[in-house]
């Protein structure tokens, strides 16, 4: 219980003092997540929406590899990446490993699923009578699907909220990928993992309820843009 | 008007992420950068840490490294992915270099490991031969913690039981093989009342996180296989064209200058040398 308390106020030390190496991994974490969030929502958003609304041959063949694949271990994805990006590797000459951008792009394939997942099924879920309802107002085709993502935003954001918190807590790609260099790819997560290791408990503890927080406010910003939606 | 309010929702959210995650990468541009694959012994002690910002100010270059165990250092080395190693394994350095992935192996210094185990001692290895410690601690099936994740301390560790003459242990219920770093294995050890090897800058950062009053004290040390030796080795660019060969030999220059070696000699803890600066 001692690790715990002293978890507490190490967290408001290091927030409070300004600690450089806490804030510089906080930065890294959210600029890490963003990215990868960024190019999630940008492919994750149209895939998922095509597989929710339109009826296609072998749709539902589609839909279960991408329910298989929220099963992704992140260690695999990381693996996977790191064969691509080595040095060694078929992408080794875009020098990705051990960098920001690199850890984003293992993540985004993290991610990809969740996306594509929640948004299908928020799309799918729309009322049966929707369609028929738009296309008697005298709407197009065009202006149907858009209005069908329209009215599936509340399930698209829960699916951007779902991705973020994916990627935010995830070790296993940024310890892989990024490799934790101090100052430069170390996460909250992979220096939870650190400071585990060293038997350094509390800083664990401390650095855990960073991120809590972290998470916190910032879904606490989205919900404020949720409300003026 | 409802339209309107999604898409401020939209623009709002997308630009507001775009602040965190596009603006800081196109700040990043280190054009003397080292990426340096080092063991978790150079990293948890601090070594590291201590030297790098030397470093920075006497050359200019930012020195970025991984801690691995020594076995995936020298494969990240061969996959190109870094510029330079510090490891200690000397076998295995010396296939590497040999086998063409990396050049200019310099020694630059050494510790060495120890035995560490509660105080209790339930096999009774305090003071004996490493031969004796090992026997002992098979023989009465006391837990031992061993790395598991060819390290160079587990590559040691499955040397001097095979030098020994013992059968190097894997499935026995009282070897516990953690696959982490030194400091996590070492704690591990002190959850379990177990032995294990460790080498000595680890154990001494050990007693400082324990405040000088560590649960698990040397038993076993000063034995001739023990001596545990640290080289550094540039990455070979004819194996590897994109590495940064040039700032690797400074480094390596650097490390084993009299200054740097210095500075080696000067990392304490507890008052204690961590590592001895042996570069010739």
């Amino acid at each position: 219980m001692d690790y715990i308390a002293e978890g507490f106020v190490t967290a408001l030390k290091l927030l409070l003092r300004g600690d450089p190496e806490t804030y510089s991994a906080v930065f890294t974490t959210l600029r890490v997540s963003s990215l990868s969030i960024i190019a999630s929502l940008g492919m994750g958003i149209p895939l998922g929406f095509s597989l929710g609304y339109y009826s296609f041959p072998g749709k539902r063949q589609i839909r279960a590899v991408v329910d298989t694949l929220l099963a992704l271990p992140t260690v695999v994805v990381g693996l996977f990446v790191y064969a691509l990006i080595t040095r060694r590797g078929p992408l080794g000459s875009l020098g990705l490993l051990f960098t920001i951008p690199g850890i984003a792009v293992a993540q985004t394939i993290l991610v990809l699923p969740i996306v594509i997942a929640l948004t299908a099924t928020a799309v799918s879920h729309l009322d049966v009578r929707f369609k028929r309802t738009v296309l008697t107002l005298g709407a197009g085709r065009r202006r149907t699907a858009i209005t069908a993502l329209y009215e599936s935003r509340y399930g698209v954001l829960a699916a951007g909220v779902a991705a973020y918190g994916r990627a935010i807590g995830e070790v296993g790609v940024s310890m892989m990928i990024g490799g934790n260099i101090k100052w430069h790819t170390r996460t909250i997560t992979t220096a939870i993992a650190l400071e585990t290791g060293k038997g350094q408990f509390a800083m664990g503890i401390a650095l855990g309820l960073v991120l809590l927080l972290l998470a916190f406010v910032i879904n606490w910003v989205l919900q404020i843009m949720r409300r003026r939606a | 008007m409802k339209r309107r309010g999604v898409a401020f929702f939209f623009v709002l959210l997308i630009g507001s992420i775009a602040l965190f995650g596009l603006v800081p990468v196109v700040g990043l541009a280190g054009d003397l950068v080292l990426h340096m694959a080092t063991t978790t012994s150079t990293d948890n002690t601090g070594l590291l840490d201590y030297l790098a910002p030397v470093f920075l100010q006497d050359t200019g270059i930012e020195l970025q490294w991984v801690a691995v165990g020594t076995g995936k250092a020298l494969a990240l080395g061969q996959n190109c992915d870094v510029d330079v190693l510090m490891v200690h394994a000397p076998t295995s350095e010396l296939k590497f270099v040999n086998n063409g992935y990396g050049t200019n192996r310099r020694e630059i210094m050494y510790n060495d490991f120890v035995i560490i185990g509660p105080k209790s001692d339930r096999a009774h290895i305090s003071g004996k031969s490493v031969k004796e410690a090992l026997e002992s601690i098979s023989m009465s099936r006391a837990l031992f913690a061993s790395r598991g994740d060819d390290s160079g301390t587990n590559k040691r560790e499955i040397e001097l039981w095979r030098a020994l003459g013992l059968s190097v242990p894997d499935r026995d219920s009282w070897y516990i093989q953690t696959g982490q770093g030194m400091l996590a294995t070492i704690n591990i050890a002190e959850e379990m009342d177990a032995y294990t090897l460790t080498d000595r800058g680890t154990y001494i950062k050990y007693e400082d996180n324990k405040s000088g009053n560590p649960p698990l004290v040397i038993l076993v040390e000063g034995d001739e296989g023990l001596r545990n030796q640290y080289s550094v080795i540039a990455v070979n660019p004819d194996n590897c064209p994109s590495v940064k060969y040039d700032l690797a030999l400074k480094f390596i220059e650097w490390i084993t200058s009299d200054k740097a070696q210095r500075l080696i000699g000067e990392f304490t803890l507890l008052g204690k040398k961590l590592f001895i600066s042996n570069a010739k």
